[in-house]
């Protein structure tokens, strides 16, 4: 230990890029991954701690000390287990999960330095693996058979939590079948991240990974609709686990909103990302064409609508926030990339009204400029209006990421799930049950929008109940 | 894994065509009003159509559509025993059907179709049902000997007199509306300026008017809002708000303007699928 005290820290092993000015043009994946040498030289800086804190600091407390020791021993196969025992989507985790509040926010290295790269490394296991030979794969299987096949479970929507309760609960030898409204499965890691931050392939892989173990899943049904939480029982479905996502975009209630070239976020990104549109007309969903974009919000969706718009080929695209750049929700990392690839940040401006020409086209909007005042109930400083200080910017789309509101289609279709102040399902913490009996839900659809990995903690906090209830 | 074509009738060739899908589980909850989101093939775009008819015992739902673009263009070339890769449903709020007595059902172009779900659900509940269909002229009039099987009251108004009343669906519905002691509610279906122009009409009666909005929609599931509209005010969205609306409340002005978002895009996609056809010789 005194040996360990005297050695120097080495300061965190840095990620490789797609280059900023190559990457605006591409689609690709803009963080590449840890090489072999990489990976090694990080894992090494961890400080195996006797107590570590920074398994606490994650929602689906993954025994990150042991992966990453197995990582130092060269053993993969040791580090993924390890991983897979508590996570069933670490390729994903290891690149959307906000580390920095989680695991390597807890970690020790980072109170006097920096603190160990947990999520990279994550990746590079997950990847690392993924990448072996088929063969090697197929003899892995034997050891997770179907064992209960009398019993099963329906899953609806198929996002981040569903899946992690799908992949826990076929681990433990039940029958899952995932109910998807659209016709992919992957909910918002397929139609809401982008391709440069989260690549189809990896999600795919992912899914994968869950039909191995004998999950199934079923495209074009819509839960509350094509079928309701009641027929799951009639159908002899044991549990039904909810996680259909908080869904329905929130608007502004400014006027000319419903020009030609405003969109929802969830619009222009589902169009993108599902539609293929970067891909138009070899795929058939069109994208609208724009040159100057404003994307008004500044969480991690917005970083992603306008990054996305770069892409498709806009000149000048700007984040248009009311409060300041410390207040913005998304991470770090993603307003350093926009800003990066060139996305102009316009802080202190609060949208007042959208301004069409003589065909209802978007050609401008006006913004109510700020100044920061108190900290609000979020504890961040709350924008204060400047009394007549208005500005115009010109724009020829907009897009709305301001967050969204629960999905009706499910809730109205179940009328005695009961539903907080906020129309989100009332969920037992512990258990994620709902005032159903058997009927579980997790993810957005409980807390509103938040992160891909508090989603999957929810998914296995409520499978590690609906497999207690039934095994 | 697809959804199969089990019929395929080209109602007025060229432009609107008929088919029966098979799609049980969509079947089997569908009421009037529904729509499906269904998508060609992987390279395909989801679009919304209404259910025209049901089965549930055999398992079949019924669509109608004009041919107007590239998706249109490309299911006309599928054939019976062909499928769809994507079928998704039933979706939207069904037609709101009680008994209230007289209810006057107006049709036109492949509204029609999708009214005469609605009718039908009328005539099922009890209701007096007078239908008003209306065409440019006799040969593209959908529909009618279908109405007619469970209606005995349809009328028709032809553009040029071909059949029934010589000019258009409102003049008809115009003096229903003059002569009838008392019609409960006005069901309209149809293209925007006939929907707008069937409110027009109705609006000095009172008499309460269903519109079914056809705006552009991307998931049909309430995730997108493309498919929003402004009903009395309010910002709604079709799929999962309607697509029924207070006819009187639509800004219709709006939704036309709307459906035009894409124009540019739809016709390079279609101008592209034009000469691939060509090329296949189809």
């Amino acid at each position: 230990m005194a040996d360990k005290k005297k050695k120097k820290i080495r300061s965190r092993t840095p990620m490789p890029h797609q280059d900023p000015m190559v990457r605006g043009g591409n689609f690709d994946e803009v963080a590449l991954g840890y090489s072999r040498e990489q990976a090694l030289i990080e894992a090494e800086r961890c400080l195996q701690c006797k107590k570590p804190t920074c398994q606490d600091g994650c929602p689906v407390n993954i025994d990150i000390k042991s992966f990453i020791g197995c990582i130092v021993d060269d053993d993969l196969q040791g580090a993924f287990d390890t991983i897979r025992r508590t996570n069933s989507l670490p390729a994903v985790c290891g690149r959307v999960c906000p580390q920095e509040n989680q695991c390597e926010g807890s970690c020790v290295l980072g109170k006097k330095h920096e603190p160990v790269a947990i999520g990279r490394l994550e990746r590079y296991v997950a990847d690392t693996y993924a990448a072996r030979s088929a063969c090697e794969e197929v003899t892995d299987l034997s050891t997770c058979a179907l064992e209960r096949e009398d019993i099963k479970v329906a899953c609806i929507g198929s996002g981040p939590s569903s899946l992690t309760v799908a992949g826990y609960l076929a681990g433990r030898g039940i029958k899952v079948d995932v109910f998807e409204a659209l016709h992919e499965p992957g909910g918002v890691l397929l139609y809401g991240i982008p391709e440069f931050r989260l690549p189809k392939a990896v999600v795919a892989r992912e899914l994968d990974g869950l039909r191995k173990l004998g999950v199934t899943f079923r495209t074009n049904w819509v839960g509350g609709k094509t079928i309701t939480v009641r027929d799951m029982f009639e159908q002899g479905y044991a549990a039904v686990f909810i996680g259909v996502g908080a869904g329905l975009p929130r608007f502004l209630n400014v006027s000319g909103e419903n020009l030609v070239g405003v969109f929802s976020a969830n619009e222009y990104l589902t169009r993108v990302n599902l539609g293929r549109a970067y891909d138009f007309p070899n795929y058939d969903t069109p994208a609208y064409k724009a040159r100057r974009v404003a994307v008004i919000g500044a969480g991690n969706v917005a970083m992603d609508a306008a990054r996305t718009a770069l892409r498709m080929g806009a000149k000048e695209v700007s984040i248009v926030y009311r409060r300041s750049e410390d207040e913005m929700p998304a991470r770090r990392e993603e307003i350093q990339h926009a800003v990066e690839e060139g996305v102009k940040i316009r802080c202190l401006c609060g949208p007042l009204s959208f301004h069409g020409d003589n065909q209802g086209r978007i050609k401008a909007m006006t913004v109510q400029k700020m100044a920061l005042g108190e900290p609000d109930d979020s504890g961040r400083c709350s924008p204060v209006c400047l009394e007549g200080e208005t500005e115009q910017i010109t724009c020829d789309m907009a897009v709305i990421a301001v967050g969204t509101r629960p999905n009706p289609i499910l809730l109205e279709a179940t009328p005695q799930l009961a539903l907080n102040k906020w129309g989100y399902v009332e969920a037992d913490p512990e258990t994620g049950e709902t005032s159903i009996p058997n009927v579980f839900a997790g993810g957005d659809i409980v807390t509103g929008a938040a992160t891909v990995i508090s989603a999957m903690g929810a998914g296995r906090r409520a499978a590690k109940a609906i497999a207690d209830r039934l095994l | 894994m697809g959804y199969k074509i089990l019929k395929k009738e080209e109602l007025i060739p060229g432009q609107t065509t008929m088919m029966v899908i098979e799609a049980p589980q969509v079947a089997l909850k569908a009421k009037p009003g529904n729509f499906v989101m269904l998508r060609v093939s992987s390279h395909g775009e989801r679009i919304p159509l209404t259910i025209a008819d049901c089965d549930r015992e055999k398992g079949t739902i019924t669509i109608v559509y004009l041919v107007v673009g590239k998706t249109t263009a490309e299911m006309n070339t599928l054939s019976e025993g062909g499928e769809f890769l994507d079928v998704c449903g039933p979706l939207g709020r069904p037609t709101h059907i009680e008994k209230s007595g007289t209810v006057v059902c107006v049709g036109g172009g492949t509204g029609i179709a999708a009214m005469h779900h609605i009718a039908k659900g009328h005539v099922e509940a009890g209701n007096r049902v007078i239908a008003i269909i209306g065409a440019r002229s006799k040969n593209l009039l959908l529909f009618c000997s279908e109405l007619s099987s469970f209606c005995p009251e349809v009328r028709i108004a032809t553009d040029d007199g071909s059949e029934g009343h010589k000019g258009f669906v409102t003049e008809v519905l115009q003096d229903i509306l003059e002569t009838e002691d008392e019609v409960a509610e006005v069901v309209a279906i149809g293209p925007v300026p006939m929907m707008e122009a069937v409110c027009r009409v109705t609006l000095p009666f009172q008499v309460k008017t269903t519109v079914s909005l056809n705006s552009i929609m991307v998931d049909g599931i309430g995730m997108c809002g493309a498919c929003r509209c402004t009903v009395g005010g309010k910002t709604l969205f079709a799929c999962v708000d309607g697509p029924e609306f207070d006819g009187h409340k639509v800004d219709f002005a709006e939704l036309k303007t709307r459906l035009w978002q894409f124009k540019e895009q739809e016709e390079e996609s279609m101008e592209l699928f034009s000469k691939e056809c060509q090329c296949h010789g189809r």
